[in-house]
C-alpha cells in the first residue's frame, strides 16, 4: 500500500513536469526551435496565478485557465515580436536569444514582485489526502494526475486525429510544400507557439503548490523540462510524457529505497537512457 | 601538385594579422597601464581559456557541450588538491590538472560520442551533474560544499608572490593563456583541424575520404578537456580556493554564451566573448547590483535581433582600416 | 565563421582600457558589502542591505566627521567572484572593511584575504561554525549552526522527547546541524537518527515517507528558507502533523520573510532560533516598524537583523578607533555588547563570534498573521562547537 501512495508521488510530480516541459517539446520538436525561455513562460503562468489570486480573489481553479490564456497571449504576442526573426538562426543563436529572455524574465519578476518565494493557498477539498481501497492519495497530486492526464490525452488526439494536427505535421516536415499547398504555416507555427506557452503557464500554476515559485523558477528548472525532453524524444506527445513518468516516479522510489544517493538518480537515468536510446525513447525514425 | 596547394593554404592560414599583434600587445600592456583592474583580467584570461577550450571541440569539431564545467572542475580540484597534500608549485599544480581532465575527457568521451546535439548536451551535462554530486558527497576530500579550503602557493618560478594586486596572477594565467593560445592555433591550422573541420561540415564524406573521425574526435575532445582542465587549475591556483560551484550547471551556460557572444570557429572568440561579457557584467552589477541580469538579457537579445551585424560591420570597417594603416606604413620606408 | 575572424579585436580592447576604475573622495570610510543580490538567495540579500541602509539612514552615517559609505556588489553565488570582489574593494576602493557574505563557502573563500589585506570582514550571513577561525580579521554578527541546534537539543531532552529524525539539506551548515544536533541529544540520553535530501530536491515526497515509516517522536528539519515552505505543505499533505510525529525545526523553516505566506500548515510548529519579528522589545518594535516602512512592508527576518547588527559593530567599532580601521577596528569590536533588535548579544572577545539568545517560539497567529511567538529563553549561548 505504502508503495501505491509512492507511485502516485511519482506519477503526480512527473504529470507536473509533463505539463512544463511539453509546451517545449512541441516548440522544439515540431517548429525545431530551441526556446529556452520556456520556463520563463512557466513562472509567468505562476506569478499570474498568484496576482490573481490575492490582488483580485479568484479562486484557484480559476487562475488555471487564466493563467492558460494569459501565458499564451503573452506567448503569442512575443512569438510574432521576437520569436518569428530567430526561426532561421541558427540553433546557438536561439540558446543565446532565449537565455537572454530567461535573465530579463528572472530580474524583471524579481523587480515587480521581490525575490521571495510565492505561495498559494489551495481550497480547502484539494487539501489534505483521502483513502482509496487503503491506499493514502493526496487530494491535490490525484487532481493534479487526473488533469494532466486528460491534457495529454488530449493533446496527442489533437495532433493525430484532427485537421489542425495533420496540417501542422506537414508543416513541420516540409514548410515549402506546405505553403504551396495553401497551408497557412505562419499562423499554425503562432498558434503552436502559443499553445505551447500557455501549457507551460498552466504547468507553472500547477507546480507552485508542488516545485515552488521565486524568480529563479525559470532558471531552476530549465534542466529538468530539457531532461524530459531529451529522454522523451521530440517528435511525438507520448515520448515526453512516458518519460516524465518514469523519471517521476524512478526520482521518487530512488530517494525512498536509497536516499544517500537521492540526487544522483536523476542525472545518471538520464546519461543511461540517452545512451541507450541516443534519439529519445520514443523516436520516430526520421529518413 | 595538391598537397603543395593544401601546404600553401594551411600557411597562409597560419600567417598572423596585425589585429592579433595589437590584441597581445594590449593584453600585455595592460600590466602596466591597468593596474586596478588585473584582478577581473585574471578572471577573463581563465575564462578566455575555457572558452577557447569549448571553441575547440564545438567551433571546430561541431561537438556541442553543455557539461564542460566538469573539466574545469576536475582541473580545479586535481591542482588544489596537489598544492594541499603534495607540492605547492604552480606549474607542477598546473601540469597535474591539466593531465586529470585530459584523462576524465578521454574516458567520458565515448558517452558523449553517441547520439545527435540534443543528446551531447544533455549527456554533458548529466555527467557534469553527476559530477558535482560526487564531490559533493566525498566532502572528506574536497571539502564538500564548504569548499576545499586550505590552499597556499609557492611563488611562481620561485621567484614571483602571488600578490594582493593580482598582477603574478594575470601575468601568468595571460602566459599560459598565450601558449595554449599558439599551440591551439597550430593545431587548428593543421591538417589534423583540417579533418575535424571536414568532419563537423560532412561526416559521411569525411568518412569515405578516409578520415578516422572517431579517433580524431576523441583526440580534439581529450585536448578540450585538458585545456579546461589548465583554465580550472589557473582558476584554484589565482584564487587559492576550490568550491563545487566550479562544477555547477551555470559554469557551462556561461561559457557557451561567451563562445557565441565571441562567434566559435576562429579561436579569438573566446577571449573576445570573455572580455565582453566580463567587462559588461561587472560594469552592470557596479551601477546595478540587483538587476544588472536584465541588461545583460537585453543585450543578448538585441545582439542576436540585429545588433551582431551592425556590431561586425564597425568593427570589421574599424579592423579593415588598421590592417590598412599598418601595412601601409610598413611599406613606407 | 572564417569571416568573423576579427570581430571586435579592437573594439573588446577598447572596452578594457575603459573599463570602470573610479576614484571617489579620499575623506569618506568605506564599507564594502557583498551579498547574492540575484540567484536563489537574492532574497538573504535584499534582507541585509536593507537593514544595512536603514541603519545608516537611522544612526546617521557619520563617524569622527567623515562619512560612511556603502558599496554594495552582488556576489553571484560563486566563490572566485566574490573573492575578486572583495580583493577589488580592499585594494582598489581601499575599503575600511568587509562585510556581507551569503553562503559558507563564499565566505571561506574570502578569508585569508581579510588576513592577508588587514582588513575587518563582518560575517552577516553564512553560519557554520569554522568561520572566524579561519581568519583573525573575521567578526560575526549573524548565528552559529551550532549554537542553535545545541542548546535546542537539550531543551528537546527535557521536553519528553527521546528519539528524533532529523532532515537535513545536504550542505556544509545542514551537516553541522545534522552532527551538533545528533551529538548533543545523545549526550542527554536521547536518540537520533540522520537523513539528508539534495539541496535541489523540488519535492519531499519519498522522505517523508520514511519519515512516516519511521514514527518518531519528532522530526528535526533545516533546510534553507525558501524551501521551508514546499516542506512544511507537504508534511501537512501527508497527514503527518496529525500522526502524533512533533515537528521541530531551526528558525530558517519559519523564516519570518515568508512564513505569513505559507498560511495555516505553519501553525503549532516549535522551532529554535535567535531572533523573531515578534521578539517582545521596545527596541524590536521600532526596527519592525522602520524596516517594514523603508521596505514597503517587508517584515525583517533573521538575515536583516544581522546586517543591522553588523553594521552596529562597525559604527561602534569605529567611533572607538577614530575611524581607523585594520588590526585596532577588530580589537575595538570584540567584546562589544549592546541591546539588539533580537535581545541581548555581545560580540565574544576570544572568538569574534556572537554571544546571543536562543529563543524557543511556537507559530501563532497575532493580529492576523503569522509569527514565531517566543515561549522559552536561552540565554547568552557561546558558540558550544569552539575546541571541538
Amino acid at each position: 500500500m505504502k508503495l501505491l501512495t509512492l507511485l502516485v508521488d511519482g506519477i503526480a510530480y512527473g504529470m507536473v513536469l509533463f505539463v512544463l516541459a511539453s509546451g517545449l517539446s512541441v516548440t522544439l520538436g515540431l517548429m525545431n526551435v530551441i526556446n529556452l525561455a520556456h520556463g520563463a513562460f512557466a513562472m509567468a503562468g505562476g506569478y499570474a496565478a498568484v496576482v490573481l489570486m490575492q490582488k483580485a480573489g479568484l479562486p484557484f481553479i480559476w487562475t488555471l485557465p487564466a493563467a492558460f490564456v494569459l501565458t499564451a497571449l503573452a506567448g503569442a504576442v512575443l512569438e510574432r515580436l521576437l520569436y518569428r526573426p530567430i526561426y532561421a538562426k541558427s540553433h546557438l543563436d536561439q540558446v543565446m536569444f532565449s537565455i537572454g529572455l530567461v535573465f530579463m524574465a528572472v530580474a524583471g519578476i524579481d523587480y515587480l514582485m521581490g525575490s521571495t518565494q510565492q505561495f498559494i493557498q489551495l481550497p480547502g477539498w484539494l487539501q489534505g489526502r483521502f483513502d482509496i481501497a487503503g491506499v493514502a492519495v493526496g487530494r491535490y497530486r490525484l487532481f493534479v494526475i487526473v488533469l494532466c492526464g486528460l491534457l495529454a490525452f488530449g493533446l496527442q488526439w489533437g495532433f493525430t486525429r484532427t485537421r489542425f494536427g495533420s496540417r501542422l505535421r506537414a508543416a513541420v516536415d516540409d514548410a515549402r510544400v506546405a505553403r504551396g499547398l495553401g497551408i497557412p504555416v505562419h499562423a499554425l507555427f503562432a498558434f503552436t507557439f502559443a499553445l505551447g506557452s500557455g501549457l507551460a503557464g498552466l504547468g507553472g500554476v500547477l507546480g507552485v503548490e508542488l516545485l515552488g515559485l521565486d524568480p529563479s523558477f525559470p532558471l531552476k528548472f530549465m534542466i529538468y523540462f530539457l531532461v524530459v525532453v531529451t529522454v522523451g524524444g521530440t517528435s511525438t506527445i507520448t515520448g515526453p510524457f512516458l518519460a516524465a513518468m518514469l523519471l517521476g516516479i524512478a526520482d521518487v522510489a530512488g530517494k525512498y529505497f536509497i536516499p544517500q544517493v537521492g540526487a544522483f538518480i536523476i542525472y545518471a537515468l538520464m546519461v543511461v537512457l540517452l545512451l541507450l536510446r541516443p534519439d529519445g525513447l520514443f523516436a520516430r525514425q526520421r529518413t | 601538385m595538391l598537397n603543395d596547394r593544401i601546404r600553401a593554404r594551411l600557411a597562409a592560414s597560419r600567417r598572423w594579422h596585425p589585429a592579433e599583434f595589437v590584441l597581445w600587445g594590449l593584453a600585455l600592456a595592460a600590466v602596466f597601464l591597468l593596474p586596478r583592474q588585473l584582478l577581473i583580467l585574471n578572471e577573463i584570461a581563465i575564462l578566455a581559456l575555457f572558452a577557447i577550450s569549448l571553441d575547440l571541440i564545438l567551433g571546430y569539431a561541431g561537438l556541442v557541450s553543455l557539461g564542460h564545467a566538469a573539466f574545469l572542475g576536475v582541473g580545479a580540484y586535481a591542482a588544489g588538491l596537489l598544492a594541499i597534500h603534495v607540492t605547492a608549485d604552480p606549474l607542477a599544480g598546473l601540469a597535474f590538472g591539466t593531465l586529470a581532465a585530459a584523462l576524465a575527457g578521454l574516458v567520458t568521451c565515448p558517452l558523449v560520442l553517441k547520439g545527435n546535439d540534443l543528446t551531447r548536451l544533455m549527456v554533458t551535462l548529466g555527467i557534469s551533474m553527476l559530477l558535482l554530486e560526487l564531490a559533493n558527497s566525498f566532502g572528506s576530500i574536497t571539502g564538500g560544499a564548504d569548499g576545499l579550503q586550505g590552499i597556499t602557493m609557492a611563488p611562481l618560478l620561485g621567484l614571483f608572490e602571488f600578490d594582493l594586486m593580482g598582477r603574478t596572477a594575470y601575468l601568468y594565467s595571460l602566459a599560459v593563456l598565450f601558449l595554449l593560445f599558439l599551440l591551439a592555433r597550430r593545431i587548428v591550422h593543421s591538417p589534423f583541424g583540417l579533418s575535424l573541420r571536414a568532419i563537423r561540415d560532412n561526416p559521411l564524406r569525411a568518412a569515405a575520404a578516409g578520415v578516422p573521425a572517431t579517433r580524431r574526435l576523441t583526440a580534439v575532445y581529450t585536448l578540450a578537456a585538458a585545456y579546461a582542465g589548465a583554465a580550472g587549475a589557473l582558476l584554484a591556483q589565482t584564487t587559492q580556493f576550490v568550491s563545487l560551484d566550479v562544477l555547477a550547471f551555470h559554469r557551462s551556460a556561461d561559457l557557451m554564451l561567451v563562445l557565441i557572444i565571441g562567434g566559435a570557429g576562429y579561436l579569438y572568440g573566446g577571449i573576445i566573448g570573455a572580455l565582453a561579457f566580463k567587462i559588461l557584467q561587472d560594469a552592470i552589477a557596479t551601477v546595478t547590483p540587483q538587476y544588472w541580469q536584465f541588461w545583460i538579457g537585453l543585450l543578448l537579445v538585441l545582439f542576436v535581433l540585429g545588433g551582431r551585424e551592425i556590431l561586425h560591420g564597425g568593427v570589421m570597417a574599424l579592423v579593415r582600416r588598421g590592417a590598412a594603416l599598418f601595412s601601409r606604413r610598413r611599406k613606407a620606408p | 565563421m572564417k569571416k568573423r575572424t576579427f570581430l571586435g579585436l579592437g573594439g573588446a580592447a577598447l572596452a578594457a582600457m575603459l573599463a570602470i576604475g573610479g576614484a571617489q573622495a579620499q575623506d569618506a570610510i568605506k564599507i564594502g558589502l557583498i551579498l547574492p543580490m540575484t540567484g536563489p538567495f537574492a532574497s538573504t540579500g535584499k534582507q541585509i542591505s536593507a537593514a544595512v541602509n536603514l541603519y545608516l539612514q537611522e544612526k546617521g552615517a557619520t563617524v569622527a566627521g567623515r562619512k560612511i559609505e556603502v558599496i554594495l556588489k552582488d556576489d553571484t553565488g560563486v566563490a572566485d567572484v566574490t573573492k575578486r570582489l572583495a580583493q577589488e574593494l580592499i585594494v582598489n576602493d581601499k575599503v575600511t572593511a568587509i562585510a556581507g557574505f551569503g553562503l559558507t563557502p563564499l565566505a571561506l573563500a574570502t578569508a585569508p584575504l581579510a588576513t592577508q589585506g588587514k582588513t575587518p570582514m563582518v560575517v552577516m550571513s553564512a553560519a557554520t561554525g569554522i568561520i572566524p577561525d579561519t581568519s583573525p580579521y573575521i567578526v560575526r554578527t549573524s548565528q552559529v549552526v551550532a549554537q542553535i541546534v545545541v542548546p535546542f537539543a537539550e531543551w528537546a531532552a527535557k521536553n519528553n522527547i527521546k528519539n528524533v529524525m532529523t532532515l537535513v539539506s545536504n550542505y556544509g551548515p545542514g551537516i553541522d546541524v545534522e552532527k551538533f544536533f545528533s551529538e548533543a541529544f545523545f549526550a542527554a540520553g536521547g536518540k537520533a537518527e540522520n537523513m539528508r535530501v539534495p539541496l535541489q530536491n523540488p519535492d519531499f515526497s519519498p522522505f517523508l515517507q520514511r519519515v512516516a515509516d519511521a514514527k518518531p517522536e519528532a522530526l528535526l528539519v533545516f533546510v534553507p528558507s525558501g524551501v521551508g515552505a514546499q516542506f512544511m505543505k507537504q508534511f501537512v499533505e501527508r497527514g503527518l502533523d496529525k500522526s502524533g510525529i512533533r515537528l521541530i525545526a531551526t528558525g530558517d523553516l519559519t523564516d519570518d520573510d515568508i512564513l505569513n505566506g505559507m498560511g495555516d500548515v505553519a501553525l503549532g510548529v516549535v522551532t529554535a532560533h535567535h531572533y523573531s519579528a515578534a521578539h517582545d522589545s521596545p527596541e524590536n518594535k521600532a526596527f519592525v516598524a522602520a524596516f517594514r516602512k523603508a521596505n514597503n512592508g517587508l517584515r525583517p527576518n533573521f538575515m536583516a537583523v544581522s546586517g543591522y547588527d553588523g553594521m552596529h559593530a562597525l559604527v561602534e567599532g569605529l567611533k572607538k578607533t577614530n575611524g581607523q580601521g585594520g588590526e585596532a577596528l577588530v580589537n575595538a569590536m570584540k567584546g562589544l555588547s549592546w541591546t539588539s533588535p533580537r535581545g541581548p548579544i555581545s560580540i565574544d572577545p576570544e572568538t569574534r563570534d556572537i554571544v546571543q539568545n536562543v529563543y524557543i517560539r511556537k507559530v501563532e497567529r497575532v493580529g492576523g498573521e503569522l509569527y514565531n511567538v517566543e515561549f522559552a529563553t536561552i540565554p547568552n549561548v557561546k558558540n558550544p562547537a569552539r575546541g571541538k
